[in-house]
């Protein structure tokens, strides 16, 4: 069954805790992965991989450019599960 | 004195070692006699031929947040743990560059700071994980910081981002001199100019099955499986190989004049550095160390030492049936009578062998040594080797003389013939 934007946002926010340690609460979908939440280029690929395990989706190299916040991958994350 | 020639003194130490997280605890069990060696408790263990290691004291898990911890090889992990204590000892509270006051200078300009930081075999246990993960798991899920992770200039990268450095920094590899040639490198940094203030030392984490089986199949290591605390007995005749240790050793160097002008406790003068290599055999140790003698020679000839002044040596001495015999035999051959008057302590019978590390633990040893005018003891010498034509500081540590200049050495060589020697004084 596919997640809910909430669900998404909530599996996004363990994500971020785990790899750059930022409080859950704070990953909200207006927040940049890299200016706001600590997570640069390496470690964003690290959260993609760790969102297309958890969201049965997969995200190519060329669009993970496009995620800048957790709204962007929230959105494509929504779109694209199965 | 010419800017090409200067002094270099040592104003800052930090550790984390098989016998404590930091340089005094470190000191401390070194000091009392204390084995850092146990039984290896891991589930692979069981399968080795070496089931013994001395082990961190201090999981570096319990300092480094988490998040920073895991794309940090252990072995970087323990070098930013030695080189912060060893920076804030030095009495630094910011950044190089950063912290002053508007309109007065930093303590260190970051172009003129340096770092030295040395290991054997890099990141090896990250290398190792990474291939598991890739054959459990799948191509995708190897981690995108493995190969910052792995690289061997690791450790000596992170420090330089920990401090600033922006005059260098650098990992020479040389087995098990790394260290002790990284603060080699760093002295002459100074020496020449380069660098008013370098942070070097040694890093090592490979307590893993695979170098555990592979220096086991060399027949480079102890099994004395039973015994994990008597394992790694230096001079004794019954020693039968170097027992793992892991851990770091960092000192901060700086130019005397610099440490003059900030008033910068000084622990001892980096008198200099001897080099060598064997040019005899990739792995087996010179048998009447001739390439020790001729790096022992290189350092009388490199700097002003005098060995009437040496009271103290910091040995290799892994207690491999060769190698211990033959830098006793290097000193005597080159130091003659003079070698009666210098208290010759293996510590790693209490750290085990830190490999690319030692020379950096060993460093802060003889530093220490020097400045509390104390030599640690070598333990588990119950039966000592009749051809350890030396004085061995056997059982118990032993008061140095109190009074007057007195100058260490410390001795590191590496698979591959290297040979790196150090020498220190008190100030």
């Amino acid at each position: 069954m596919a997640a809910t934007q909430e669900e998404i946002v909530a599996g996004l926010a363990d994500i971020v805790n785990e790899i750059a340690g930022i409080p859950v609460e704070d990953v909200q979908l207006d927040k940049s992965f890299t200016d706001d939440l600590d997570v640069d280029s390496l470690s964003m690929v690290e959260v993609v991989v760790a969102a297309e395990e958890r969201f049965d989706v997969k995200i190519p190299d060329e669009d993970v450019k496009n995620l800048k916040t957790v709204g962007d991958a929230t959105a494509y994350i929504l779109k694209n599960q199965d | 004195m010419s800017p090409t020639n200067r002094t270099v003194v040592v104003t800052g130490i930090g550790a984390t070692t098989p016998l404590g997280g930091d340089a005094a605890s470190t000191w401390e069990g070194l000091v009392a006699g204390k084995s850092g060696v146990r039984a290896l408790e891991q589930e692979w263990a069981a399968e080795s031929a070496v089931r013994i290691a001395a082990q961190i004291a201090v999981e570096p898990s319990e300092i480094i947040p988490r998040p920073q911890a895991r794309r940090l090889d252990r072995s970087a992990q323990f070098a930013l743990i030695a080189a912060k204590e060893a920076w804030a000892d030095a009495g630094f509270t910011e950044r190089a560059g950063e912290g002053a006051a508007e309109g007065e200078s930093p303590a260190v300009d970051p172009d003129r700071l340096g770092t030295v930081i040395a290991s054997g075999i890099g990141g090896v246990t990250t290398l190792l994980d990474q291939y598991d993960v890739m054959k459990e798991k799948g191509v995708r899920r190897v981690s995108p910081h493995t190969v910052p992770m792995l690289m061997p200039n690791s450790p000596s990268a992170n420090v330089g981002l920990l401090v600033g450095a922006r005059a260098g920094v650098h990992t020479p590899v040389s087995a098990c001199a790394s260290g002790a040639e990284a603060i080699g490198y760093a002295i002459e940094m100074i020496r020449t100019g380069r660098a008013d203030v370098v942070v070097a030392g040694g890093t090592e984490a490979a307590i893993h099955p695979l170098p555990i089986a592979a220096f086991g199949n060399m027949m480079a290591m102890s099994k004395n499986n039973e015994n994990p605390e008597g394992a790694s007995r230096p001079y004794d005749t019954g020693r039968d190989g170097f027992v793992m240790g892991e851990g770091s050793g960092v000192i901060v160097l700086e130019s005397a004049e610099h440490a003059a002008a900030r008033g910068a406790r000084v622990y001892a003068e980096a008198v200099g550095q001897g080099i060598s290599a064997d040019g005899h055999d990739i792995v087996q140790p010179e048998p009447e160390g001739r390439g020790i003698s001729a790096a022992l020679r290189n350092l009388l000839a490199a700097t002003d030492l005098d060995p009437a002044e040496i009271v103290h040596v910091n040995a290799h001495a892994t207690s491999t049936p060769a190698g211990d015999v033959a830098e006793l035999k290097a000193l005597r051959n080159v130091f003659g009578d003079d070698v009666d008057h210098m208290a010759v302590s293996a510590t790693k019978s209490m750290t085990g062998h830190l490999l690319g590390g030692a020379g950096g633990v060993e460093t802060v040893a003889t530093v220490l040594a020097l400045y509390h005018r104390v030599a640690p003891p070598t333990i588990n010498v119950e039966d000592l080797d009749p051809e350890a034509d030396a004085d061995i500081v056997r059982g118990e540590a032993r008061k140095l003389p109190v009074d007057g200049r007195i100058a260490a050495l410390n001795d590191s060589f590496g698979f591959g013939g290297h040979n790196v020697v150090l020498a220190f004084r008190s100030v």
